[in-house]
């Protein structure tokens, strides 16, 4: 959260890396300006030429007034008005649930199916991707940038060669292609390893040639081995079966960036070349895992702003997003909304029973012994009481004689 | 008795379980009877129906409590079980119990250090507001790992659950065979390479006496556990049979009882509430009829409740049950019936447990007992506890009606005049609620009932109300009818966002719809094809306050959701607008007069100047500039592509369509609300909307077929685009099938020549619709429209004049149908345009049959999607609202729920509230504008300081305040605004 009204210049003096007087700073210091506000005023002041103090403290104070006009109300049912902004919406997202993102190559889970799965704290996404950005010569060299995309691409046989079964000698082999493999930088030798430690079985490589068989003659079992062969990742990360590489604008020319089908960020992450600092993950857990609860907030506050913005929705405002990220991380760990999170771990029996599995949590409630204080909404719907939010939170009252 | 006062504010509910004898005593009689009524009719004493259980029929008095039906809430009966039974609900918990507590002494098979950690991991959870199950889960795993009692020192069984409600003790017993197992296995086996053992290598081996092997061997003597152990080690075997032993629900009650409350309190049961012997039930309470009533149907037979069926059902077999046993049956048959028992008293409970049939009714249907009254959609708690009926509210069809405000709301007579506002008689308004008694019921602002000062309500008929409104005097309360200017709640489901319930002020009207502006249609999503709206009077002057200051349509003018303006000019008022100043025509005076007539605007402004003739003329924009208000400076692009400029209220240039006017934050309305205020903007709004209309009636507005139509030399022009395109398809194909496509990178060769295709065939469509456009005058309707964003776009033009174009399933051109092919028409594996859903003709061509079909398809995808869509994000909606729910922006800035836990130090991180700052503005505050103000000094002593301070917006009073009161001749001539 930033830094609203409360700091007063943390960590130095305030109206940092502004040329104002101290008077200025002091009168702006002393509004309740939110700090972005205040630089703002500093800004502003300092590009025009002798701006008296009294005339910063008019600036100051009418920005303020503006400011205090446009906060929200208290006892502004926030959450409710957030939770409409986003459900009302739903209806004119499209089902269709394979649609392009930015990358025409790669298939995306979007509309409400994807928005869905983010509500839902999915531990993993329908389609997992991540954005790969890299770091100095490896995003401007092509070279470069192929070196870490064989790195993370998980590699198969196939893509290394022909896999042929000889059936009269029961025997599988494997003719590699000198190029791939140059390309890819793994040779022959390593190829044959990585075959006998994950078969167990005895291979006879022979320049771009492996070979090998199952230890007693078997037509099922060299079926078999062909099978497991095709399953094997030679190089690469096991969970990213492409990486597309894109060139795209940046403000000082143009840089590559990877784009993966299938994700495992945290190797990604330790992989050389790879700019830790801007590469996402359309996983929220793996972001938490990796990068902890604050990225994991933020990431569920892009991932469902872009997902409404593909949809030409791009008109909710992120405040709500926000909310909703926020109450989904507020343990410190992302919790789903609905039965198996919010909406079951609150407090109040009659809230629980009223969303889902009623008769549960009323036995439950009766075992435990627990008592329904009545402080939320659903509760005091249901035994006829006001609710307090909004106007139902206020506690003064006009007129009482008291006679 | 405790249930005899009803409270009337609860402070907290406690949650446990009530021993039998709770039962026993709040019980008003013991129920022994399965039968209902006599011969007679009348209800038999202790049975299903016991007047002492209260009263349904009207007349009858309850034996209890003496009161009547209405006023009786009916009193608990109860069965005296002749054996106890399980609890359905608690299958789960009771075999966890049976599973980690000692078959012997009961206790908890942990021991107390172990006991003490759990404790502690409880204590911990239930501060952290974990889920306890968690917990208890691992603390009976724990306790199942024991196989001795720490206390007592029993060797524990393994429990069996046969769902729902059977439980066994699994034993290992010694086989009766074991002789002959012994024998065989020290035969030894050939081919497996076991050799032979003699006993005397068995008597080494086990260290038993040969003596006591020989006499096992021949059966006469049963090895003790530990000499089965040995010799089951020595040769490798199996000598157990399990043994199942079936535990009665009797058994477990006597189990439980002895189950001390420390030890339980490790498994998350609060002891003090819930001991776990009263999850065996050996008393039954009874449901009070007001629970079940029973229906007299018109063949004066009565019908009786599902519950009561049940119970029915119940005491038959508990009576079977008693006199059987006292008869001495043998156990089968007792057994039988108690496991009938247990049935039936389980499907009393839940008839929706898997594995046993759901009890039925004498129709099949099955029957609908305790779980399925409070569960689901229709259940207890969402349909009746969490959404209640009310009075005073009404349902009826929406029509809609230009000449009201945006704030009103028209009320057919015949609602008015029955739902009421009540009304305090005193002093000064005696000779009003006089005049509305008068009226009487039927008479329109009359009233339906008054209440004497004390107490007593008397209903107002067309026979006694001039007598009574005599009476009428202060203190005297009157329901009068609703009246123009009263405020009302109006909504349209489904409710999706605040908008969808607002606050609007009466006028009461002739006929029987409620009629709205057509500039509410958006926040409501309504339109006019058959929407039904309902409305609720209010009933106290808190809510009438809180409603008209909060909800009113002028409060929420601007969405919460983007911070623009949900509420504004609409399809032809946008028509409308755009007409008047795109071109900027000139009018003349009458003409002018007749555009303002129903603003505030009673004179013509300053002319624009003065045609040939001499005679003055207002040119379209000065026409609408009349409308802003006075200083509004604004500069953006409007939809149709122009800048409009407005300077100091007055509009120097540019269109004003949906971007300047609109609904979904539309400039101009946008900057009047937040600038000038709700009431400025809503007169803005009815003002612009009127003016609009006069407009476009001016003008003229209608659409055809001709206006669809292009020349044939266009058509010729299209043809020749999709023959082209149709061409271009064949070359792919061709070169598909010559193998020399290349595929894009991450597709295969089929997806590229799909994806190819498609490109193709939408560039057809596009340059259609550009040949179509080429055609189409500028006054084109169709084209007003589409550029004025007032409904309908280019797309739908080029479709209906150009080419209607690819029609798509999930994304793709059209491949289901026939195998291999799609339609009998074309050979198999045809990938041509025509043959995958391409649709050449336009809509006023017409479509062929196969075209026709096709579009069908892709139509039809569309309104599945729709359907499933709508449920998805009806309950994504659901969850949301429910988790977030309990949010409240503070005083102190901070974002808390209702147990006052921190969500957000500042909502949205800056504080700043969505509905006032638009979301595509970082910043709604204009420093620079702002500084620009104070350095040039353009303030003096009060509009300095009014420019200083925060503002502070005017109350919220009725539109018509003045011209509708009563007593007010009302006859003279206003604005609407």
């Amino acid at each position: 959260m930033t830094e609203s009204r409360s700091a007063v210049g943390a960590g130095g003096a305030p109206g940092n890396g502004y040329d104002v007087s101290d008077d200025v700073v002091a009168v702006v210091e002393d509004t309740d300006l939110p700090r972005r506000l205040k630089d703002e005023v500093y800004g502003t002041v300092e590009s025009r030429e002798d701006v008296t103090v009294e005339e910063a403290d008019e600036i100051a104070r009418a920005v303020e007034a503006r400011y205090l006009d446009t906060r929200v109300d208290p006892l502004d049912p926030v959450g409710t008005v957030s939770a409409q902004s986003i459900g009302e919406p739903g209806t004119q997202l499209t089902m269709n649930t394979f649609h392009y993102a930015g990358v025409a190559e790669i298939d995306v889970t979007q509309g409400l199916p994807r928005l869905i799965e983010l509500v839902d704290a999915r531990k993993t996404p329908d389609t997992p991707m991540m954005t790969v950005y890299l770091e100095d010569e490896y995003a401007t060299e092509r070279e470069k940038a192929h070196e870490v995309v064989w790195k993370i691409e998980a590699t198969k046989i196939l893509a290394l060669g022909d896999v042929s079964t000889n059936v009269a000698d029961m025997r599988v082999q494997i003719s590699l292609n000198r190029d791939t493999l140059e390309e890819r930088m793994i040779t022959p030798e390593e190829v044959a390893e990585i075959i006998e430690d994950s078969l167990g079985v005895e291979t006879v490589q022979n320049g771009a040639a492996v070979e090998f068989g199952p230890e007693e003659p078997s037509y099922r079992d060299l079926l078999q081995l062909v099978e497991e062969l095709r399953e094997i990742t030679f190089k690469g990360i096991e969970e990213v079966s492409r990486v597309v590489i894109r060139r795209e604008e940046v403000d000082d020319g143009e840089e590559f960036v990877l784009y993966t089908e299938g994700s495992a960020f945290g190797d990604v992450l330790s992989i050389e070349g790879v700019d830790a600092s801007r590469s996402t993950c359309n996983n929220i857990h793996e972001i938490h895992r990796n990068l902890g609860i604050e990225a994991a907030r933020e990431t569920i506050i892009e991932e469902t702003n872009d997902t409404l913005k593909e949809q030409g929705l791009e008109n909710v405002n992120v405040r709500h997003l926000m909310l909703v990220a926020d109450i989904m991380t507020n343990r410190g760990e992302i919790e789903s909304i609905g039965r198996h999170g919010i909406s079951g771990s609150k407090d109040s029996v009659l809230a629980r029973a009223a969303f889902e599995v009623t008769v549960n949590h009323l036995l439950n409630a009766a075992i435990h012994g627990e008592v329904d204080d009545l402080n939320g909404v659903t509760e005091n719907v249901i035994v006829g009481k006001p609710i307090k939010l909004g106007t139902g939170d206020v506690d003064l009252r006009m007129g009482s004689t008291g006679r | 008795m405790m249930q005899h006062s009803t409270p009337k504010d609860i402070g907290s509910i406690d949650f446990g379980l009530m021993e039998p004898e709770e039962y026993r005593e709040m019980s008003a009689t013991k129920i022994i009877t399965a039968d209902t009524y006599d011969d007679d009719g009348f209800p038999i004493d202790m049975g299903l129906m016991d007047p002492r259980l209260g009263v349904i029929d009207p007349g009858l008095e309850c034996k209890t409590c003496g009161k009547h039906s209405g006023s009786c809430n009916g009193h608990f009966g109860h069965i005296e079980l002749a054996a106890p039974v399980i609890h359905v609900g608690f299958t789960k918990l009771i075999r966890r119990l049976l599973r980690g507590t000692c078959r012997e002494c009961s206790r908890l098979l942990l021991t107390e250090d172990e006991r003490e950690e759990f404790l502690g991991d409880l204590d911990q959870s239930r501060k952290l507001g974990r889920d306890l199950n968690d917990v208890t889960k691992a603390a009976i795993r724990q306790a199942r790992k024991k196989d001795r009692c720490p206390f007592c020192g029993e060797v524990q069984y393994d429990i069996d659950h046969e769902k729902p409600t059977t439980y066994y003790e699994v034993q290992q017993v010694l086989t009766s065979e074991f002789s002959q197992r012994i024998a065989g296995a020290m035969q030894g086996d050939e081919e497996a390479g076991v050799e032979r053992t003699t006993p005397d290598e068995l008597a080494a081996e086990t260290e038993i006496e040969l003596s006591r092997i020989n006499e096992i061997l021949s059966g006469s003597f049963r090895p003790r556990e530990s000499q089965r152990k040995a010799i089951e080690k020595a040769l490798d075997i199996d000598l157990t049979d399990e043994d199942t032993n079936k535990l009665m629900p009797s058994d477990i009650r006597d189990w439980f009882e002895n189950i001390p409350d420390e030890d339980i309190e490790v498994l998350g049961i609060n002891a003090e509430r819930s001991r776990p012997e009263w999850m065996i039930l050996t008393v039954l309470p009874v449901p009070p009829v007001t629970a079940r009533p029973s229906i007299t149907l018109d063949n004066g037979q009565r019908s009786e409740d599902d519950l009561t069926h049940k119970l029915v059902d119940i005491i038959r077999i508990n009576q079977r049950f008693m006199e059987n046993r006292e008869a001495g049956a043998p156990q089968l048959i007792i057994e039988d019936l108690w496991e009938l028992l247990q049935y039936h008293v389980t499907t009393f409970m839940d008839n929706e447990i898997s594995g046993t049939p759901p009890a039925r009714h004498r129709s099949g249907r099955p029957l609908k007992t305790l779980s399925q009254r409070l569960k689901g959609k229709e259940g207890r708690f969402r349909g009746s506890l969490s959404g209640k009926r009310v009075n005073f509210s009404a349902r009826t069809v929406i029509s809609p009606d230009p000449t009201l405000s945006l704030n009103e709301v028209g009320v057919p007579e015949r609602v008015a005049s029955e739902m009421t506002q009540t009304m305090n008689v005193t002093e000064r308004n005696v000779p009003e609620a006089r005049r509305y008694v008068t009226n009487g019921p039927e008479g329109h602002p009359g009233a339906n009932y008054v209440r004497r000062p004390d107490g007593r309500r008397l209903k107002v008929t067309e026979k006694n109300c001039e007598e009574l409104a005599e009476k009428v005097d202060a203190g005297w309360e009157v329901n009068r009818h609703l009246t123009d200017g009263d405020i009302v709640i109006f909504n349209r489901q489904p409710s999706l966002h605040r908008m969808s319930i607002m606050a609007h002020e009466v006028v009461v009207m002739p006929y029987k719809t409620f009629r709205l502006n057509t500039v509410v249609c958006p926040p409501y999503n309504a339109d006019f094809d058959g929407d039904e709206m309902n409305m609720h009077a209010l009933q106290n002057e808190e809510a009438r306050a809180e409603a008209r200051v909060l909800m009113r349509v002028q409060e929420q003018i601007l969405s919460p959701r983007f911070g623009g303006n949900i509420i504004g000019a609409i399809q032809d008022h946008i028509s409308g607008t755009y007409l008047l100043t795109h071109e900027n025509p000139s009018f003349n005076e009458t003409q002018v007069l007749d555009l303002l007539r129903a603003t505030r605007i009673d004179e013509p402004p300053e002319p624009s100047g003065t045609d040939e003739d001499g005679e003055p003329y207002w040119t379209g924009r000065t026409i609408f500039s009349e409308l802003l208000p006075d200083g509004l400076d604004l500069e953006f692009t409007s939809e149709s592509g122009d800048t409009v400029v407005i300077e100091d209220g007055q509009h120097a240039s540019g269109t004003i369509d949906s971007e300047g006017v609109g609904e979904f934050g539309g400039e101009i309305v946008d900057t009047i609300t937040k600038q000038y205020g709700n009431t400025r903007s809503r007169i803005f709004i009815n003002e612009v909307s009127t003016l609009a209309m006069r407009a476009i009636m001016h003008f003229g507005f209608s659409i055809g077929i001709d206006d669809e139509t292009i020349p044939d030399e266009a058509e010729a022009r299209i043809d020749e685009t999709v023959a082209d395109a149709y061409d271009q398809v064949g070359d792919l194909i061709a070169a598909y099938e010559a193998g020399e496509l290349e595929s894009l990178p991450g597709r295969t060769i089929d997806e590229t020549l799909e994806m190819k295709i498609m490109q193709t065939l939408s560039r057809v469509r596009e340059n259609a619709g550009d040949i179509a456009e080429e055609h189409f005058e500028d006054d084109n309707p169709a084209v007003v429209m589409a550029e004025s964003g007032a409904r309908g776009g280019m797309l739908n033009l080029t479709q209906m004049a150009g080419c209607v174009g690819q029609q798509a399933v999930r994304g793709e051109r059209i491949n289901r149908g026939y195998e291999d092919r799609t339609l009998s028409h074309y050979k198999p594996n045809d990938l041509s345009a025509e043959a995958h859903g391409f649709v050449e003709n336009s809509y006023t061509s017409g479509l062929s049959p196969r075209e026709f079909f096709f579009h069908a398809m892709g139509g039809r995808e569309g309104l599945v999607d729709t359907a499933v869509r709508t449920s998805k994000s009806g309950y994504l909606q659901r969850r949301l609202i429910n988790a977030l729910s309990e949010l409240e922006a503070q005083y102190d800035g901070t974002v808390r729920d209702t147990s006052d836990t921190i969500v957000q130090f500042e909502f949205g991180e800056d504080g700043t509230s969505p509905t006032l700052v638009s979301y595509d503005d970082d910043n709604e505050i204009d420093v620079d504008a702002i500084t620009d103000r104070v350095l040039d000094s353009e303030f003096d002593g009060e509009g300095r300081h009014e420019f200083l301070e925060a503002g502070s917006e005017a109350t919220n009073l009725s539109e018509h305040a003045d011209s509708r009161r009563m007593d007010r001749p009302g006859t003279e001539v206003t604005s609407d605004d």
